[in-house]
């Protein structure tokens, strides 16, 4: 895997949701705002799956969303990060062994970072993509080996 | 003869590199002034650089439904054609390289070419989004070629009637300023056309609000919807180049002054010095007709975009050539 260093600053975030409340995604779209400015840092929401480096899954994946999520995260070019946010997608939450829910997230698609919280505070999100950034760093450094 | 070549070769590499660099450095201006007009920090100005770097190291995904060979190749003609159009674009006063082998109409079509192939590319990826696309690109293509024409026609007839030998060549262009040979007319006309040139840039750049090909909430990404790694990265480093290209055109037709046209300098200063001039007016282009634009509007609908363009932008330069008509009529300003 070829990995740069300008691969940490210029993160592309592409948004799914995979049956969530729409709580955690205002978190996404507050993270987003002037007031925490993520650009900043080259992170910036792209529309198309094949533009992104870091794949967002909201909500605990239900059924009809579970074949879709693994689909988008086929569709995303590696080397790719996958962050799921809120505790729906950790352990269902309030959902917690629903009949009708595939999930959670990690059953389904792997993930490299959990955003715990209900929902889960814009500081945390982008905690979350610090962490994310520190996964693409160690794979960086596995490659130059 | 082995010479020419080489030079041609070099000046060609030369010319590619400057518009890369020069284009993405204006994106990354951009960005920067859309930052601070939102009341954002904004990313630093080398972010278009770092950009290109990271989607040069992501997979090159080709969908299986695509059509292989014009998928790949669509994001290289892109390219290609947009360095061609600098190739007969002057920088500061040095004239263009091919300059006597094209003229303003010539970057007309080219100006098209970079857009043909995206369109080409969106249809080749067998994604229904991309081909949505691909159709608003050709609709807002057609919207956008009528106000352009009438503007470079416009400048070119107004030359030419004032009895200046080849009025189509850019070096004529380039080094006559048409605001001194328009009369009081001409220049209401002029800076009616002026209105016009900085709102077709937008569009031929696709940048909001003329961005309904890429729509990103509807179209998920629109015609670049399947483009991945190395072929996005070319779009991208085509798209910097056009807007190196556009806001040039704009320089050579609009603002056409340099400083060593009125202040005695000795010939290598008043190169620099005139193309340091000349990236000031193209940044200044590029901050009234894409950043201010793009900030303060949403995307218009397709059908939106083409009502703006046709009917309104095309009144606007129909008035706009009338007024230079008159001027040359009525004897108002140079006349042969």
């Amino acid at each position: 895997m070829r990995l740069s260093k300008s691969f940490n600053r210029s993160l592309w975030v592409f948004h799914f949701n995979s049956g969530s409340c729409n709580g955690c995604d205002i978190e996404i779209v507050c993270t987003l705002t002037p007031r925490y400015d993520p650009e900043r840092f080259g992170i910036k929401l792209v529309g198309s799956p094949r533009h992104a480096d870091v794949l967002l899954v909201t909500g605990p994946v239900v059924h009809d969303m579970a074949a879709r999520l693994r689909r988008v995260y086929d569709q995303m070019p590696d080397p790719k990060v996958v962050i799921c946010v809120g505790t729906c997608g950790q352990s269902g939450g309030v959902f917690f062994d629903s009949y009708n829910l595939d999930g959670p997230v990690g059953d389904v698609i792997p993930v490299d970072v959990y955003v715990p919280g209900c929902a889960p505070r814009p500081e945390a999100i982008i905690d979350a993509v610090v962490k994310g950034v520190a996964k693409l760093e160690r794979l960086e450094a596995e490659g130059k080996k | 003869m082995l010479t020419a070549v080489m030079a041609a070769v070099v000046g060609c590499i030369g010319i590619a590199v400057y518009g890369i660099v020069f284009g993405l450095f204006l994106q990354g201006i951009d960005r920067k002034f859309a930052a601070r007009m939102q009341a954002r920090v904004g990313p630093p100005i080398r972010q278009p650089f770092i950009d290109i770097g990271k989607l040069l190291c992501k997979d090159n995904v080709v969908p299986e439904g695509a059509l292989g060979v014009v998928f790949n190749a669509a994001p290289l003609i892109a390219l290609a054609a947009s360095v061609t159009i600098l190739l007969y674009l002057p920088v500061g006063s040095i004239m263009p390289l091919l300059g006597e082998w094209g003229d303003i109409v010539l970057i007309m079509y080219l100006l098209t070419v970079p857009a043909l192939a995206m369109v080409a590319g969106g249809f080749a990826s067998g994604s229904p989004y991309a081909t949505v696309g691909s159709q608003r690109e050709m609709v807002t293509m057609i919207a956008y070629e009528f106000p352009l024409a009438i503007a470079i026609i416009a400048i070119a007839w107004r030359l030419s009637v004032a009895g200046i030998a080849d009025p189509f060549l850019i070096s004529t262009i380039a080094q006559t300023s048409v605001w001194s040979i328009a009369g009081p007319f001409g220049w209401l006309g002029l800076l009616l056309l002026l209105l016009v040139l900085a709102w077709v840039t937008p569009a031929e750049l696709s940048r909001v609000p003329c961005d309904t090909p890429e729509a990103e909430t509807e179209l998920a990404g629109g015609l670049l919807v399947e483009y991945s790694g190395r072929n996005l990265a070319l779009f991208s480093l085509s798209a910097a180049v056009k807007t190196v290209a556009m806001a040039t055109l704009a320089v050579v037709l609009f603002l056409p002054w340099n400083p060593s046209w009125y202040i005695a300098m000795a010939p290598t200063t008043a190169i620099v010095a005139d193309a340091l001039f000349f990236i000031i007016k193209v940044v200044l282009v590029v901050f009234f007709s894409v950043s201010v634009i793009r900030v303060m509007m949403a995307r218009l609908r397709i059908n939106h975009l083409v009502t703006l363009y046709w009917k309104y932008l095309g009144i606007v330069g129909l008035a706009g050539l009338v007024l230079i008509v008159l001027d040359a009529m009525l004897g108002m300003g140079v006349v042969a």
